[in-house]
């Protein structure tokens, strides 16, 4: 029987990514849409990069920054007791960076789709910002707000690089699945390999299914305008 | 015919339910458009802002509401600045208290018609307005059902009632009716009067359908490029140049009687009642409480000296 401590860590790692980059894409994404500063595109860009750039390179940069030796990683092992590198915080940190353009380009995009008469309508009704965001624009973009929760999720378990770099492979801290994968073919226990790569696999397309459907349910019942 | 000059006497000297005074600059696909306008409005009236596209009309609209800024001027409201740019003011859009109906309704999908109405409430206001509401409009029906299941006549009527649940001082209407046909949009413009009288509401609104700003508005400005071209009562300013009559007066249909083969219409004309002659034909669309434009082509008036 093979070990379940890697995949129930990577499950572990995605949910506290999807939950903290939730409540940091959110903001972000709603100043990214109504903002009108110049200064808009080059966050946009900094969203996106990880969609381009080879996650040893993201890895690796962190990895130097977090790193005892340097500057902000002493700053933060002296003043603040915080040592991020190859453990589990620094995961998270590293993850939530890496899946940011997954979960901000889909509610951007739902954002941007909204009509803005919507959300004028409310302000003219009384209504503040917060009570117009809570009541009247999330629960118009539910299949946006979705479609990024479930993309964070799934990518987070699926990463590899990052993890690699700023984790290392420390079993029950570090030792995600798919770092569990790479070292049973290295060690050449390919029925193990086949068992993590196939629970993976049916998991995240189960994941996906379940996002087209309920976005297509969605579609159906709340048409906008 | 009344030109809107910028003349400061005229804010002055009376009071008056709104003051309207904003200039800015409107960046429009034809180059930059300088909008510079002010009127004012007595409490009650309905006015309706006439202009081809892209004359500013519906940006009028959005400035009152707060939704789009002015770069100077004023924007008064029973002597409470909403706007003051010379002092600084700037009430936000949810503090001013409008109901606007957008061109596009602006419903909330997610929401029921009732549930639509409801979110308009602020704390400690009567739900009960809300069920008076659903009935003035004639919604029962659909008051469980979901905006993109209404037509645009439905959906009209909600979101006019939506936007009447403040209890606004000023109600916005842009363009309402102008998706609706003609048949709809006469039983739409009833609902408009009904609740403009029993709301006593102060209305602008926005069209360019003749027959509507006729049957609605006792106040029109026209504009074009920005500017107010004229302003004024709806036959001064769309009949005048078109009749050649040398003899004309607007007023109220009070009633309407049959005699022989004619029918008397009375037509009350400021203090006085003027009665007039109609056929079967003419009388058909009259109705009591109709604004109607009295003329007469040949016409040989008696005149006398008084006093």
């Amino acid at each position: 029987m093979i070990d379940w401590e890697p995949l129930w860590l990577s499950l572990r790692l995605s949910l506290v990514t999807t939950v903290i980059l939730f409540l940091i894409a959110l903001p972000l994404a709603c100043w990214l849409a109504y903002t009108r500063f110049r200064i808009r595109a080059v966050v946009e860009s900094l969203v996106s990069l990880p969609l381009v750039l080879p996650p040893s390179v993201l890895g690796f940069y962190l990895l130097l920054a977090f790193s005892p030796s340097h500057a902000f990683g002493k700053f933060l092992d002296h003043y603040l007791g915080l040592r991020f590198v190859f453990s589990f915080p620094g995961l998270v940190i590293a993850s939530i960076l890496y899946s940011l353009p997954f979960m901000v380009n889909p509610v951007l995009s739902g954002l941007k789709s909204l009509p803005p008469s919507l959300k004028e309508a409310s302000y003219t009704l009384g209504k503040s910002r917060f009570s117009t965001l809570v009541n009247i624009i999330l629960p118009n973009i539910r299949p946006s707000l979705l479609t990024g929760i479930v993309l964070s999720f799934a990518h987070t378990i699926g990463e590899f690089g990052v993890v690699l770099m700023i984790g290392g492979n420390i079993p029950g801290q570090t030792r995600v699945a798919s770092l569990a994968i790479y070292d049973e073919i290295q060690s050449m226990h390919y029925t193990a390999a086949n068992q993590y790569a196939l629970i993976l696999f049916a998991f995240s397309f189960t994941i996906l299914l379940i996002v087209y459907i309920v976005n297509h349910h969605f579609s159906k019942v709340n048409p906008l305008p | 015919m009344k030109r809107n000059s910028t003349n400061p006497a005229i804010s002055s000297d009376r009071p008056c339910f709104l003051r309207f005074k904003a200039f800015k600059t409107l960046q429009t696909a034809d180059g930059k458009l300088p909008l510079d306008i002010s009127f004012e409005l007595d409490k009650g009236s309905l006015l309706t802002i006439y202009g081809n596209s892209g004359a500013g009309k519906t940006t009028v609209l959005r400035m009152l509401a707060g939704l789009t800024d002015i770069e100077s001027g004023h924007i008064e409201v029973e002597g409470e600045a909403w706007r003051d740019t010379s002092r600084k003011i700037n009430i936000p859009a949810r503090r001013r208290s409008i109901g606007l109906v957008f061109q596009d309704f602006a419903l909330f999908p997610h929401l029921t018609v009732k549930e639509n109405l409801a979110f308009a409430l602020q704390k400690g206001d009567d739900k009960r307005l809300i069920d008076e509401l659903i009935e003035l409009m004639e919604l029962q029906q659909l008051q469980d059902s979901r905006p993109a299941r209404l037509s645009g006549g439905q959906q009209q009527r909600v979101a006019l009632a939506r936007a009447i649940v403040r209890k606004p001082r000023l109600l916005l209407l842009d363009e309402p009716l102008s998706a609706l046909d003609d048949d709809m949009r006469f039983r739409l413009q009833d609902y408009i009067l009904k609740a403009h009288q029993q709301y006593q509401l102060t209305t602008i609104l926005v069209s360019h359908h003749l027959p509507e700003i006729f049957r609605l508005s006792d106040k029109v400005i026209c504009l074009e490029k920005g500017q107010i071209q004229r302003m004024g009562r709806p036959s001064d300013i769309f009949t005048g140049e078109k009749l050649s009559s040398k003899f004309k007066l607007t007023g109220e249909i009070i009633e309407i009687t049959q005699a022989d083969i004619v029918f008397i219409i009375s037509v009350l004309h400021a203090n006085s009642i003027v009665k007039v002659i109609a056929t079967a034909d003419e009388v058909k669309g009259l109705r009591i409480g109709d604004k109607v434009l009295v003329a007469s082509k040949a016409f040989n008036p008696v005149i006398l000296k008084i006093g």
